[in-house]
């Protein structure tokens, strides 16, 4: 009966909406095709498209990659993420499962300090955990990931906890019954069955690490050049007035933000789906 | 069987909580102890009593003042902005909208991209796009474009997140409890206020939550968009970065100088001390607005 007008009102809404996520990407949007036009084409008229008088070809991002190592941070970037992510599964997931079933007070204790961590501020730590990780050497790529499980873990076991609790003991004990051992219950049996939090916690966490800027800002070692793209970004674009090319600046914005629009196209329904998840948990 | 899972202590909870230990648990105790020393290193250090904390608090030369009003003016506002945004784009994005899927990607997308780049692409859209066209000045000239600049970030960033919370409070609401209102007599907007709104409160915790303790800890947006910027200096020659949040306060407060480590790791304690009290705050007055189905 009020079917017809209802379906009109709603083609009428999506419309305004169509509108108004062109408005809402527009930062995004007037970013890339500026990172094709020249310096005073950009000054000129931000907004206007590039013409035959402004259009800088790939001049901007090919003098950005000269004069900023973006691949080799990119490089440090991915081995950071993808070591930290792994690490963070692997070792929270049987942290989590071990503490939910064994229970103890330690086991307990532990738990809440995991609950604790998330809600402290880095910048409570930060200092003093640059000088720790100092310390211990922990200031390379391929040992920073460390210290992102000991911040991951908050979060990770937390989730990970939160889903072990409803896992079925009896199909625990009927892969014991049949002779398996804790990790071959762990693996075979319930690794599997956990596998929607594992792909919710990964999302969280690449999104975490990737981003980060403080962390491997303070804990990398700068002296042997290792830095993150957030870190090259914020050292190339801060006193751009002058020095650096403003074109050049929105090449370098657009080339640190399109492995991300990859990211998200791959994996758009997991990625939904894990924010999701940890709203729900936390 | 949980007996003989006990044995595996060292394979199943050892990794973890060496990190945790390592990269958490020490940083944070050594925090607290050096907020009451001067340090340079973990073994360099010598106790000073309160003397950080009466600095940090009544000193008036490290902005703490300056930057905690605006933090909170900043986190009021954008809180409130955010969560009504959020909720009606949700709220309209669980009608019947042809296309709502791509509507959703697309104001979820901001999140994806970390916070220092983010604020350079917005400094690169208010500057050459709006403050130097139309006033012939950028960012840095005055606090109020710092202000209404960091706002527009962390907005534009965070309601697509929230949004989707929302949605999935919302989409757990049972039909049956919106039919039922309907057959009482109840119009949209009542349905909304005594049905829906009450029956997605669990929602509305974990997004006031999130966005309070987001904007009270924002630091990357800050550092690339304003830099703390535009800083006047008063009669006393002490000077005051005008868009400063707290976090970027103590970050330049530790650098300032070796004798001013001590002041910012107060100031980090201090800090910790606000962000947990006003969280524990807002959860237990929302808490008590939950209902039971």
């Amino acid at each position: 009966m009020r079917v017809q007008p209802l379906r009109r009102l709603h083609r009428f809404i999506s419309v305004l909406f169509a509108v108004f996520c062109v408005v809402y990407a527009l930062p995004l949007i007037t970013v890339v095709y500026n990172a094709f036009k020249t310096k005073e084409g950009i000054v000129d008229n931000f907004f206007a498209l590039p013409n035959g008088a402004t259009f800088a070809g790939l001049s901007n991002f090919t003098r950005g990659i000269a004069e900023i190592a973006i691949f080799k941070s990119a490089g440090y970037s991915v081995v950071i993420t993808v070591l930290s992510v792994l690490l963070i599964l692997v070792c929270t997931s049987m942290c989590a499962w071990y503490i939910t079933r064994v229970a103890s007070k330690f086991c307990r204790a532990f738990y809440y300090a995991c609950v604790f961590s998330m809600a402290v501020p880095f910048q409570m730590v930060m200092f003093t955990l640059s000088m720790v990780a100092n310390r211990f050497r922990l200031t390379s790529p391929f040992t920073i990931p460390i210290v992102y499980l000991g911040f991951g873990a908050g979060l990770a076991v937390f989730m990970f906890a939160g889903f072990a609790k409803g896992i079925p003991l009896e199909i625990e004990e009927a892969a014991t019954i049949d002779g398996c051992s804790p990790p071959g219950v762990f693996f075979r049996v319930v690794l599997p069955v956990m596998k929607p939090t594992y792909i919710s916690v990964a999302i969280l966490e690449t999104m975490w690490v990737w981003n980060d800027y403080l962390l491997p800002y303070l804990v990398l070692d700068k002296t042997r050049g290792f830095e993150t793209i957030p870190i090259a970004i914020q050292k190339a674009v801060k006193d751009s007035y002058g020095t650096v090319d403003t074109g050049v600046n929105m090449a370098l914005l657009v080339l640190a933000i399109l492995p991300v629009i990859v990211f998200y196209a791959l994996c758009q329904k997991h990625i939904v789906k894990g924010v999701m998840a940890g709203a729900v948990k936390g | 069987m949980y007996g003989s899972l006990k044995k595996w202590f060292p394979l199943f909870l050892l990794p973890t909580l060496f990190a945790f230990v390592l990269s958490f648990v020490v940083p944070f105790l050594y925090g607290i102890v050096f907020s009451f020393c001067e340090f340079q290193t973990l073994t360099k250090f010598r106790f000073v009593g309160f003397d950080n904390f009466r600095r940090v608090l009544f000193s008036g030369q490290y902005n703490f003042w300056q930057s905690l009003g605006f933090t909170v003016i900043f986190a009021l506002l954008s809180v409130v902005i955010i969560n009504i945004c959020a909720f009606f784009l949700a709220y309209a994005l669980t009608r019947n909208i042809p296309g709502r899927n791509v509507y959703r990607t697309v104001f979820f997308m901001p999140n994806l991209i970390g916070g220092i780049v983010l604020g350079y692409v917005w400094k690169m859209v208010l500057n050459y796009g709006v403050l130097l066209p139309l006033f012939g000045k950028d960012l840095s000239y005055s606090s109020t474009f710092g202000f209404f600049g960091l706002l527009a970030v962390l907005c534009w960033q965070q309601i697509g997140y929230m949004m989707i919370i929302y949605i999935a409070g919302l989409q757990a609401v049972p039909d049956s409890l919106i039919e039922a209102a309907k057959i009482d007599g109840a119009t949209g907007w009542q349905t909304l206020r005594r049905v829906t709104i009450p029956l997605v409160m669990p929602s509305v915790t974990i997004c006031l939550f999130l966005s309070i303790t987001n904007a009270f800890k924002l630091y990357d947006q800050n550092l690339s968009l304003t830099a703390g910027l535009p800083a006047v200096t008063d009669e006393g020659g002490i000077t005051h970065k005008m868009t400063q949040l707290l976090a970027l306060c103590i970050s330049d407060t530790y650098g300032n100088s070796a004798r001013a480590h001590g002041t910012a790791q107060a100031m980090a304690v201090v800090f910790f001390l606000i962000v947990a009290a006003v969280s524990l705050t807002q959860l237990s007055i929302t808490h008590r607005r939950e209902v039971q189905q």
